[in-house]
């Protein structure tokens, strides 16, 4: 049983890891990052840090596991159903006035957002027209949203969130199931291009008219949400919405002054 | 300027069924010129629409809000933690929020904020442990005493669930034990402590 690695420890591991496989999360809040390392390190019971660093700098699959554990992947349906009824009924409208509509979900995890926004945009009729992008830093949650296969155990809340959601139809028409899991028709994933991306490092790729970043930022230390914001901004279009989580807020950034707050939940307009 | 009315001295009060009523007690007979933040932690399912933080502002003289993730731990205002999310404290005196796994079938955890909270406030510390029916909050009042903080729980002959209590008690982590009415002597009289 070991006791957790010190401060210096977590610096000297995340400066090692930068420099060897160039990832960098120096910049992730310092506690949650602190926690989520430790309980690594005590499930795969390192007898030393030193072995720890050591299986991390020279194991590639370790490091992706190490990756993996670091990340929160946490997701669901339809989360926050309000939030997907105010997309469904005040922003969605909007977006249809375009030609073809660009979205990006950025951090997918393992996708069950993207598939929502997909449910959404079939319901609204615009489907067709719509193209989502999801990214996310860890290529394992990527592979996964790419097959578009969910476990089954969760599909009753997922159901609840979809009705809460203001879904018209019935949830379980948009998937079939078999052997525990479920998998979503191809005429959502159709509409997807799934891809990795890290928001710490890289730069804007396209220009959208919605982009979804939720639970993601809390794991930023402010510089680093901050620079995060500043890719948004480079990659909305003007008119065009931010949507982050229910607890986070875009008040705190510099670019609020080219944007305002769309209706109660954490959605902004770029003027 | 944040540097100068950040508190160097933080209570943290953890509790899970039968818990409000005693932190309802503890807030209503506390002044607002406290000069330290409180962090509140209590179980409960997720529920976006909840009023628990308006129960607790209509309670108290002090500024009573939900902790924000990036937000500095200010004096003489209530914290409360967010449901569905961890609520972690960092060495700078600001919350960050994790929605990872569920500890002990708790988001909030008590350990999670208890034991970021005994690194970042070490000495300056209170920890309080109130009524409730799962184990959360022991792990947490080890780091607490490790890092140099007090820990109390609620008396747990008084509480209306005393297991939460009763657990760190058994395992030998509680400085004192309090009935609600000398629960909040103890959060008043912390203003006077000395820390080193």
């Amino acid at each position: 049983m070991n006791n957790g690695i010190s401060d210096e420890q977590l610096s000297q591991l995340l400066n090692e890891v930068l420099e060897r496989y160039g990832y960098d999360f120096t910049a992730y809040t310092k506690a949650s990052l602190k926690r989520r390392i430790n309980r690594l390190y005590g499930l795969d019971r390192f007898p030393s840090f030193a072995e720890f660093l050591y299986r991390i700098k020279t194991d590639k699959k370790y490091f992706n596991r190490f990756v993996e554990e670091l990340t929160v992947n946490v997701t669901e349906m339809f989360r926050d159903p309000k939030f997907f009824r105010a997309l469904r009924e005040t922003v969605l409208p909007i977006l249809a006035t375009y030609p073809f509509i660009r979205i990006w979900h950025a951090g997918c995890s393992t996708g069950e957002e993207v598939y929502s926004m997909a449910i959404l945009l079939k319901e609204a009729g615009l489907l067709h027209k719509s193209l989502l992008y999801a990214t996310d830093l860890n290529p394992e949650v990527v592979k996964i949203a790419a097959t578009g296969v969910l476990p089954a155990n969760s599909m009753q809340l997922y159901s609840e969130n979809y009705i809460n959601a203001g879904g018209t139809g019935e949830f379980s028409q948009y998937y079939t199931a078999s052997y525990g899991h479920v998998m979503f028709h191809s005429e959502l994933r159709q509409r997807m291009v799934f891809s990795t991306h890290n928001l710490a490092a890289e730069s804007s790729f396209n220009q959208f008219q919605l982009i979804l970043c939720r639970n993601v930022l809390i794991y930023f230390e402010r510089e680093l949400q901050g620079k995060v914001f500043a890719l948004f901004d480079e990659s909305l279009e003007n008119l065009g919405f931010l949507a982050l989580g229910s607890k986070e807020t875009l008040k705190m950034s510099p670019v609020i002054a080219g944007y305002q707050q769309f209706g109660k939940e954490k959605v902004w307009r770029k003027k | 300027m944040e540097e100068k009315i950040k508190s160097r001295k933080a209570v943290i009060i953890g509790g899970s069924a039968g818990s409000l009523k005693v932190i309802l007690n503890i807030l209503k007979n506390l002044k607002a010129d406290l000069e330290f933040p409180i962090i509140i932690i209590i179980h409960r399912k997720h529920d976006p629409d909840s009023s628990l933080i308006d129960v607790l502002a209509q309670n108290t003289m002090l500024n009573a809000k939900e902790a924000e993730d990036k937000e500095f731990i200010l004096p003489g205002t209530v914290y409360l933690a967010p449901s569905g999310y961890h609520l972690l404290i960092e060495k700078d005196y600001s919350f960050s929020l994790d929605g990872s796994e569920a500890v002990n079938f708790s988001k909030p955890s008590i350990d999670v904020s208890f034991q970021t909270a005994a690194e970042a406030y070490g000495v300056g510390l209170l920890a309080i442990v109130l009524s409730g029916a799962n184990g959360d909050g022991t792990v947490g009042c080890k780091e607490v005493n490790k890092f140099k903080g007090t820990t109390i729980v609620q008396d747990p002959s008084e509480a209306e669930s005393p297991f939460m209590p009763e657990q760190v008690l058994k395992a030998g982590l509680a400085s004192k034990v309090a009935t609600t009415d000398r629960l909040t002597i103890f959060v008043r009289d912390f203003q006077n402590a000395a820390i080193y």
